[in-house]
This record gives structure tokens, C-alpha cells and sequence, in this order.
């Protein structure tokens, strides 16, 4: 490949599914478009061709979950002058963060057959807790057109906008039934940020916070009525313990709802 | 003495992250490791004490590019536990649902993943500027497939829809009616392809080996049926764990699979199906077969791009022929009343046989949790692969050598983050 002046894009891969690199994948077409054009010069799971630092632009799926990532992100940040940070595992440490108020090592040592084998931290952490990222996209999996916007913006020198109103708002302005209210379903959808086009209300359920906290979520009052709906105070704070449930209001929901302690709080007591 | 050592830090092309050490020493191989270093995820861990209805959206997150797989062994085991009776039609579109997956899952393999290899390109981006239309061809097939997931389960990447109980809702016939003549399209496309891909040279490669799959009376394998294997087995979901077992290896966050008894590999995926399904092939699946060169029995790893081909045409099959005789499911979801037991099933996930146990409690939340993805069965074969494999080519210089060893592995389409996230940490009592 020739030097050029395009963008240099990189993608890597931390704990995850592979679903946002796969949101890429299936933007490839839009993105060669984008702006003239821009190198991806680094995507292992989309090609052999793997070319060091510097990158212009680099988006990076999954959380801090295991020690030699503790190095490697510090490293990928070095070389990034612009770090996107994308899904729900890179912005809030993801579905693995379940294991954030549980105690890992005691699983491992208890049953592992060989637990000197397995190297992981305690924690599934967002990658912001850990170095400067410029932008966060959210979303289990991002939405295509949210990070085609947001690349396209930041090359041409702008600041992407992200909306931060919710999943609920966005009900009301489409006219879907309110499930909560029609079904006595629990719905994340009053307290999580829009970006799937309400897709689980749309389609008869509801929300599960794939998009993580909107600004600033009414938890509180969310809590109790699910326990009004006649969730168990356990489910309650399950419902926000969920896919990002390690977000800090989500976080801070579960345990209000669960009797104002974290299950690791009461295990330790 | 002649050292030399084979390094591959990351294999690329593959879903999740996995590197390969090989060390040659006077042309025996001292070292053979596929390293798995993709982190565990806990996925069994964290299954304990929750609600039985979260689970499909729970594992689902296992994989991005299979989630349809997890939700359906999921759903139907848990189903069953219950005694849920589904509405009639939910089980046409659950396998519409899974055919759209296999299309994009099987596309995205052989054209973007794959077929890079054996004509000598980095990636599709590569290919794309030499044969702008095979790719432009591949995107808009895998379009299809991804589209069809999204019209039946509200988005192609975690699909919400997919319930235990069947669906919360089902789409309009005139919706997946539209898809009739993309698919129509996709369908006559086929018989080139698989011209192609049988066109394409491969090593040579001969070595028997045990394949595992499911099979049913009635049609191709994808959400129920027995299991059985190319050594004569016959088995039922329910003993699965009696008749393989997994093995914790120190190189790896994923646990390998060896069949009890004889301790030896087996494999599962497209190949192992085709060659344990053929009477059940589609119309135009079957003439696809014997132009990608494949012709059964057929244990070779190197045929699994020429089975996802002819596997691609059966999803494309039935999804026409179950689309066109589409009537949604009535209510859409069933009631579900959760109960004590043992929840086991296995389906065909386009990598292989996905096996999934859930020991529930009487409130419907998850004591403990198993779940045996392809991936992780397929490691132990890999490595065998490569032992077998590598000594007929040390004489080819490094890059080649190296190129070579990654073809081995991505015969399997490995997903490494599915199979990482299944280190098993069960709660002793």
C-alpha cells in the first residue's frame, strides 16, 4: 500500500463479543465513501495487514478486563491522536462488569481445575477509566449510523453531537404503546439514551439499557415502580444491573433499589 | 541442529483474539500451541441468580456475529424444562431467523474472512480492487441475511425479539414476503460460487477424523434433532455431557473437547453436517455440492469454505420456502410458567453443535450454568490439524509457512470470544 494522506484508522479489540467491530465491517462500503476516503491501516479481524503507529483515528470495542490490557490501552493511547471508545463494554465495562460485584477469585479457586491457568483482573472496567478517550459511543452493539457521523464529523475538524435524550421520549414522539404502562412490563426506556430507535418498545418488550444511562436518569423513582409492578427488590436492581450495568447511575440504581447495599457490601459484612 | 520457530501474535481474520507458537527442532515440531489469550468473560458465572426470561439477551452478548444460535439453544431448552407449548408458526420462524444468520455468518466467512486466503489477498478490501464485483456481490448477500434478522428480531446484531415463549412480536408477512426476491436473487448467484470456490487450489491435506453434528428425519439440522457422528455415534442432547468431555489446557482461556472413552478430537461445523446430512440437502444445495469439488465423505478441514457454500444455498432455500408459506404466530409469545429441573438442548450454530444446561430453581432464576460453544470443540482438532498438517510443508519459506498455519485454523472460523467466554467457574455447595 502506498503512503497517503488519508486518515489512518485503527480498531482493536478488547473483552467483548466482536459485535461493534462487526457494525464496522458492515459499514465498510459507507466508510471507504466517507471523506475521501480513509486508510484502515489496523483491523485484525478484518485483515492480514497490521501496520504500526501513529493512527489518526482509533475506535477500540470491549473493556479493561485482563492485566496485559492494563499496558496495552496506554500503549493504543500513545499512538491514537483521536481514541473513540465504542459499545457498551468500551463505555461502561460492559455485560462482564456482572462480575464486578461478585468475587472472582473465589469462583476460580473454588472450582477452576486449574485456576495458576487463568489471568484476569477482578474487574471489567470502560476504557475512560484508564486513559483519555475523546468520545464515547454507546450501545450493545453502536449504531452504524452514530459512528459513521461521529468519524465523518471529527476528520472534517467538528465535534460529533450525541444525543443524550431517552429511549422513552423517543416512544412518545414515534406513538409506540408505552409497554410499561400497557403491559406492566419493566422498561429501562425512561432512564436510558436513545441511539436504537426504541427499538425493544417498537417491538413489544422493554428496554434493557443497551445504550446505558441518559443525562440525568430518573432511577430513582424508576426503581420503585418496578417494585410497584411486583418485581422482587432482587429483579428490581437486577433489571439495572444489566448489559451496562456498571455505569455509575445504573450502578448506584441497583444498589439503591436492592436495600442501599452492593452484594459485595453484604458479603463482606 | 536447525531451530526454527513459526509466530503468528495475532491471527487475524478470525473473531476474537488468539495467537499460534510452533517450534521446529532437526524438522520435528518441539512446540505446537494455539494460544488462546482472548480474556474470559464469566459468561456461566454470572448466569447464577438470574431471571430465566434474561437469558436469550444475556447470551447473546456471547457472540456478535452468532447471537440467534445462543438465544435459540437458550429458548428451546428452556422451553422444554417448562412444557411451554409454543404458538404454531413460532418454530417456521425461528429457523427463517436462523437461516438469515447463517447467510451472513457463512458470507461473511467465505468472502471476507476466507476466500482472502486462498487467492492470495490480505482482505476483501484487497480483493475488492481487483474483483470489485465478487465482493460488491458478497456485501449485498450478507445484507440480506442481516436484513432478515432485523425485520424478524428488531436489529441483526442482538436481536430483541427472540423470547423464551417464542417472540414478543412477529413481523407482517408482507414484510418478509419482500425478502422473496433478493433471496431469488441470492439463490441464482449460488452455482457460480460455488464454481469459484471449487476452482480455487488447496493444500493437500488427508487425515481421518470423527465429525459430529446433528441430524433430523425431515430437514436440514438447525434448531432440533439428535446428535450423531461419522464413527457411527447416536446420541441425544441430554447425554452430551456424558459422551464429550472438556479439558482445561494451560495455553488457553478456552477449554478444549475430547469424546469420552477414546480421548480423542472430534469436530463439528458446516463440513461435519454436510457430510452427516447430504439426503437432506435443498434442490439447488445439492447441485452446488459436487462443483465445489466436494464429494462426500469428505473429512478434509481445508472443503469447511466449500460446505459453508453449499450450506449457504440450504439457508437461502429454506428461507424462500418457509417465507413463502408464512403466517404469523398466534399470540406471538406463549405463556411461560417457570419451574425446577434440569434445562438442556443443543442446536446448530453455523460453526457446529452449541450445547447449552441450565439447572433452574422453582422462582425461575439460574442455579448453574453450561454452555459448550464449536469453537472450544474444535480447538483440540486444530491443533491436531496443524501437528498433522506442517510437517509436509517445512520446506516453504517463513511467510508462506505462516500463511499456510492460519488457513488451518481459519478453516474452523474460529470464534474465539464465543469459546473464551465459556471458562467454566461453577459455585461448589
Amino acid at each position: 500500500m502506498s503512503a497517503s494522506a488519508k486518515p489512518r484508522v485503527a480498531v482493536f479489540k478488547f473483552a467483548s463479543c466482536d459485535g461493534c467491530q462487526l457494525q464496522i465491517i458492515d459499514a465498510e462500503e459507507a466508510l471507504l465513501d466517507l471523506a475521501g476516503a480513509i486508510d484502515i491501516v489496523n483491523f485484525a479481524e478484518a485483515s492480514s495487514h497490521m501496520e504500526p503507529g501513529p493512527y489518526d483515528v482509533t475506535l477500540v470495542e470491549g473493556s479493561v478486563s485482563a492485566p496485559e490490557q492494563l499496558e496495552q490501552i496506554k500503549e493504543i493511547r500513545e499512538q491514537s491522536a483521536i481514541l473513540i471508545s465504542i459499545g457498551a463494554c468500551a463505555t461502561s465495562g460492559g455485560i462482564q462488569a456482572l462480575r464486578n460485584v461478585k468475587d472472582v477469585n473465589e469462583f476460580i479457586r473454588s472450582v477452576y481445575a486449574h485456576p495458576e491457568y487463568v489471568k484476569t483482573l477482578e474487574t471489567s472496567t470502560p476504557i475512560a477509566d484508564h486513559v483519555k478517550v475523546d468520545l464515547e459511543l454507546t450501545g450493545c452493539p453502536i449504531d452504524r449510523g452514530q459512528l459513521l457521523d461521529a468519524v465523518a464529523t471529527l476528520l472534517a475538524g467538528g465535534v460529533p453531537k450525541i444525543s443524550t435524550s431517552t429511549v422513552c421520549v423517543e416512544c412518545k414522539l414515534r406513538g409506540t404503546v408505552c409497554v410499561m404502562v400497557a403491559k406492566g412490563e419493566p422498561c429501562l426506556g425512561p432512564v436510558t439514551r436513545t441511539g436504537c430507535g426504541a427499538l425493544c418498545p417498537t417491538w413489544g418488550r422493554g428496554c434493557y439499557g443497551c445504550f446505558g444511562p441518559s443525562q440525568p436518569p430518573n432511577t430513582e423513582a424508576l426503581g420503585r415502580r418496578f417494585v410497584e409492578l411486583g418485581l422482587s427488590k432482587q429483579r428490581a436492581s437486577d433489571t439495572f444491573r444489566f448489559i451496562t450495568g456498571w455505569a455509575p447511575a445504573f450502578r448506584e440504581a441497583a444498589d439503591a433499589v436492592g436495600d442501599g447495599k452492593s452484594e459485595k457490601e453484604v458479603a463482606s459484612s | 541442529m536447525t531451530h526454527r520457530s513459526v509466530e503468528v501474535p495475532v491471527i487475524a481474520r478470525v473473531e476474537g483474539e488468539g495467537a499460534l507458537h510452533i517450534k521446529v527442532e532437526d524438522e520435528k515440531i518441539t512446540d505446537l500451541r494455539l494460544e488462546i489469550y482472548e480474556p474470559p468473560r464469566f459468561f456461566e458465572a454470572f448466569l447464577v441468580g438470574r431471571h430465566y426470561s434474561e437469558v436469550p439477551d444475556v447470551v447473546a452478548r456471547i457472540c456478535g456475529i452468532c447471537p440467534v444460535a445462543y438465544q435459540m439453544s437458550a429458548a428451546h431448552g428452556l422451553e422444554r424444562l417448562f412444557d411451554v407449548q409454543l404458538p404454531p408458526g413460532t418454530r417456521e420462524l425461528r429457523r427463517i431467523l436462523y437461516c438469515g444468520e447463517y447467510i451472513e455468518s457463512h458470507v461473511l466467512h467465505i468472502f471476507l474472512l476466507a476466500a482472502p486466503d486462498f487467492l492470495g489477498y490480505d482482505d476483501a478490501i484487497q480483493l475488492a480492487a481487483d474483483k470489485p464485483d465478487i465482493v460488491k456481490m458478497a456485501l449485498e448477500m450478507k445484507r440480506i441475511g442481516n436484513d432478515i434478522m432485523a425485520t424478524i428480531g428488531g436489529r441483526e446484531i442482538h436481536p430483541v425479539s427472540a423470547r423464551v415463549g417464542g417472540f414478543s412480536k412477529a413481523p407482517r408477512p408482507k414484510d418478509l414476503q419482500a425478502f422473496l426476491p433478493r433471496l431469488e436473487w441470492a439463490l441464482a448467484q449460488m452455482p457460480a460460487i460455488a464454481d469459484l470456490v471449487g476452482s480455487i487450489p488447496k493444500p493437500p491435506f488427508d487425515r481421518p477424523a470423527e465429525m459430529v453434528s446433528m441430524v433430523h428425519p425431515d430437514e436440514y439440522p438447525l434448531n432440533e434433532g439428535g446428535l450423531a457422528s461419522t464413527e457411527g455415534k447416536s446420541f441425544d442432547s441430554t447425554t452430551f455431557e456424558e459422551v464429550t468431555k472438556e479439558l482445561h489446557v494451560e495455553h488457553s482461556n478456552a477449554l478444549h473437547s475430547l469424546m469420552v472413552g477414546t480421548d480423542t478430537p472430534y469436530f463439528v461445523g458446516p463440513l461435519a453436517r454436510v457430510n452427516l446430512n447430504v439426503d437432506r440437502l435443498t434442490p439447488v444445495a445439492r447441485e452446488c455440492l459436487p462443483r465445489t469439488g466436494l464429494s462426500l465423505p469428505e473429512p478434509d478441514p481445508f472443503f469447511s469454505m466449500a460446505a459453508r457454500v453449499v450450506e449457504t444455498a440450504v439457508a437461502i432455500e429454506e428461507a424462500i420456502r418457509l417465507i413463502s408459506a408464512y403466517e404469523p404466530p398466534e399470540p406471538s409469545m406463549a405463556e411461560v410458567t417457570p419451574k425446577a429441573g434440569r434445562a438442556m438442548w443443543v442446536t446448530e450454530a453455523p460453526r457446529g453443535i452449541l450445547y447449552h444446561r441450565y439447572d433452574v430453581n422453582e422462582d425461575g432464576t439460574i442455579r448453574e450454568a453450561k454452555i459448550v460453544p464449536p469453537t472450544a470443540q474444535n480447538f483440540e482438532h486444530m491443533e491436531a490439524d496443524l501437528r498433522q498438517f506442517l510437517p509436509g510443508v517445512l520446506d516453504r519459506p517463513d511467510e508462506e509457512l505462516t500463511r499456510l498455519c492460519e488457513m488451518v485454523v481459519r478453516n474452523y472460523d474460529p470464534c474465539i470470544s464465543c469459546a473464551t467466554h465459556f471458562l467454566r467457574l461453577e459455585i461448589e455447595r
